[in-house]
């Protein structure tokens, strides 16, 4: 479903990421973790194309991401992203921020939209929140609208972007059990999170980079028992004991 | 098409015979320069004084200095340089009245000018000392007075040294503004670049080659102006704060 | 001896001078409109990747920017109506020289426009176009559904001031001979010997104009942004 093959990217002389590879098969959960400013975020922005990159390929559904001919426009509409911000438009209700793409990306009718990001928005368990503007909801439902969002645009992957980090700490369960749910639906996803619980518990993969290289990519069962790299047993170390 | 360049139209001598048409654009460089130099000292003194004013707790004063920014802000430019030009010579006393009025004419327009662009600048430049002196986290103006410093000495030592360097960005925007505002003056008759320019069209017949060397000029003056008030930015940074390193 | 003050001539003149207001509110008016739709077009050439665009736009700004108001109503009214008659064979009796002035301002005033615009896009969190592109969003949409709407929101007292501060420019086509509001007011003080009484007026007339639209201003900017 994913491949990335031998990715680079730097700004300038500054190298962001290197010589990244993995890939994602279908219904497969992937985490990615890693201390801050390892590249994590910015790999997960070039799957669908919001980050530009210098070398090497990623092909998403059978599409090249860096080939100056792709149709990113339609590219994106299939992959679904979560942000660490949630990024609702805060100009909209929220049921227009689940309508807005349906109707003028994949050309639905109001009504078809309106529908689907209904039934969307009562499965993250906030049908009453319909009519309200972003600014007047917390954090976490933010967060979950911003997965309806996604989800109303029927994407064949999610890319999740530290999707708790922005959260006060009573609001990050809310969010991880949509998430949860969503992978045991078998939602093909990719999340980059320092939710080393939510990883054990519904991950296949676990992927540690650092410095802007992939310094572990193995089962979930292989990293928590026995992560070989030092760096990601020091990261481990701190973000499990306390 | 039927136009004639001819740029060395500006090395000719000049219809009054004693100069040549650069010299003319020349001489009212000069006199944009003078009148916006003369104009922005003016601006500066009487800005920062209303700008501080603004911001004391007394409130006739701060009132004072309300009314003085709106009055100056809210009427434009042309209309209060024909009022300070044409009206106020005849409201003045007589005596004083007829003084500027006999003394020369370049004379009675530049100080109109001068004191015109002053007191219009000085209203928006009050605006920004005001803006500055209120971005200051109050803890500074707090901690000024906790240390036994009086509200004066405070404002001196404390408040206005760091108001000081965030105005002077939007500072330099308002110093731009005091050059180009003063092509207002050529409707005076003032001989300044804007006014050289006009002349220079129906003295030469040369309108493009005249228009564009007037157009450069003023390009040029921003240009160094800004680049000026850069490095000024640059020597005046507080370390560890906004612009400092 | 002080100066005898005579009011009468404002009276009799007052449809002359409203018949100036108007030619002074139609320059604002279709200034603002330019300004806002060119300024907008400006700012995102500006923000825009493509190298030239982006070229194109700065040095649009730049140019408009670094001279004064005077000297670009004299191009357009003295220069460029002649250059576009030679151009294009115009029958000389055609008169450009006003239109083009007004046509100058407009010009002008986007340059302004443009900067405010481009700070308002700017305002805008980068994190909204991603979201917008993730969305699956072209450029247009996404400018158009989701950063100019707020952008446009945030500028809102901004773009008003910026009206003030333009209808007060108008004044300056008195320079290119527009019988505007001003230049209404001199001519009839000019003809009655009643210039210090005119000019007064005329100040007045824009102060109470531009005080009352910028304590509207304020009330709204009040309104809008939540404590």
């Amino acid at each position: 479903m994913i491949k990335i093959a031998n990715v680079s990217k730097h700004y300038g002389s500054f190298q962001v990421l290197t010589d990244c590879s993995t890939s994602v098969s279908k219904g497969e959960v992937i985490v990615v973790c890693g201390p801050s400013g390892s590249g994590k975020s910015t790999l997960i922005k070039c799957v669908n194309g919001l980050e530009p990159f210098q070398s090497g390929e990623i092909i998403v559904n059978g599409i090249s991401v860096g080939d100056p001919r792709t149709n990113l426009p339609k590219l994106r509409a299939g992959v679904g992203m979560v942000f660490q911000n949630f990024e609702l438009f805060p100009h909209m209700s929220i049921t227009q921020n689940l309508a807005v793409a349906q109707v003028k990306v994949l050309k639905r009718t109001q009504d078809e939209a309106m529908d689907k990001g209904l039934k969307l928005l009562d499965r993250v368990g906030l049908k009453a929140q319909a009519d309200k503007f972003p600014g007047q909801l917390s954090g976490g439902q933010q967060q979950r609208v911003a997965i309806a969002r996604a989800l109303a645009m029927d994407p064949i992957c999610m890319l999740f972007d530290e999707p708790t980090s922005a959260l006060d700490p009573e609001m990050v369960n809310e969010v991880l059990d949509v998430m949860t749910e969503l992978a045991q639906e078998g939602m093909t996803m990719m999340c980059v999170t320092h939710e080393m619980g939510f990883a054990k518990r519904v991950a296949n993969r676990v992927i540690f980079m650092d410095k802007g290289a992939i310094v572990e990519d193995d089962s979930k069962e292989a990293f928590f028992a026995n992560p070989r790299s030092e760096r990601a047993q020091q990261f481990l170390a701190k973000i499990l004991h306390h | 098409m039927g136009y004639q360049w001819n740029w060395g139209v500006f090395l000719q001598p000049s219809a009054t015979g004693d100069d040549t048409y650069l010299g003319w654009m020349f001489a009212g460089f000069k006199m944009t320069i003078a009148l916006s130099l003369s104009a922005w000292i003016l601006a500066l003194l009487l800005g920062a004084l209303v700008g501080v004013l603004r911001t004391v707790p007394n409130k006739t004063l701060a009132g004072i200095a309300s009314a003085y920014v709106e009055l100056f802000r809210n009427i434009p430019l042309l209309v209060q340089l024909f009022i300070w030009y044409f009206v106020l010579p005849e409201l003045l006393p007589v005596s004083i009245g007829d003084a500027f009025k006999q003394s020369n004419p370049v004379m009675q327009q530049f100080l109109a000018s001068m004191v015109c662009l002053g007191l219009f600048t000085s209203a928006r430049v009050a605006e920004q000392v005001r803006a500055g002196i209120n971005s200051l986290p109050r803890g500074q103006k707090n901690a000024g007075l906790a240390l036994g410093l009086t509200l004066p000495q405070t404002y001196r030592h404390v408040m206005l040294p760091m108001a000081f360097r965030l105005v002077v960005p939007p500072l330099t925007s308002e110093f731009l503004n005091i050059f180009k505002n003063s092509a207002v003056c050529s409707t005076i008759g003032l001989l300044e670049l804007a006014a050289q320019g006009r002349q220079l069209v129906d003295y030469t017949a040369q309108p493009f080659e005249s228009f564009i060397a007037v157009t450069i000029s003023y390009i040029i003056i921003n240009v160094t102006v800004m680049s000026l008030m850069h490095k000024f930015e640059k020597r005046i940074a507080v370390p560890g704060y906004i612009g400092g390193k | 001896m002080t100066y005898e003050f005579d009011w009468s001539s404002i009276p009799g003149s007052l449809p002359f001078l409203w018949d100036g207001m108007k030619i002074s509110l139609e320059i604002t008016a279709q200034a603002v409109v330019i300004g806002i739709v060119w300024g907008t077009l400006l700012a995102m050439m500006r923000l825009s990747s493509i190298k030239p665009l982006s070229w194109f736009a700065a040095g649009y700004v730049n140019l408009f920017r670094a001279v004064p108001l005077v000297m670009v109503l004299l191009w357009f009214f003295l220069i460029v109506p002649k250059f576009i008659e030679t151009l294009f064979n115009f029958p000389p009796g055609a008169d450009l020289r006003l239109s083009s002035a007004m046509m100058g301002f407009a010009l002008f005033e986007s340059a302004y426009y443009s900067e405010i615009i481009r700070a308002g896009i700017q305002s805008v969190p980068k994190g909204q176009i991603s979201a917008a592109y993730a969305l699956g969003m072209t450029y247009f949409q996404a400018m158009r559904l989701v950063v100019l709407p707020q952008a446009f929101r945030n500028m809102v007292p901004l773009l008003l001031t910026q009206g003030i501060i333009l209808f007060q420019d108008t004044s300056l086509v008195y320079v290119s001979a527009l019988a505007d509001f001003f230049g209404a007011a001199y001519k009839v003080g000019d003809r009655d010997g009643r210039l210090v009484e005119m000019l007064l007026f005329a100040g007045a007339v824009y102060f109470v104009i531009c005080f009352s639209a910028s304590q509207l201003v304020k009330r709204l900017q009040k309104k809008y942004s939540p404590a």
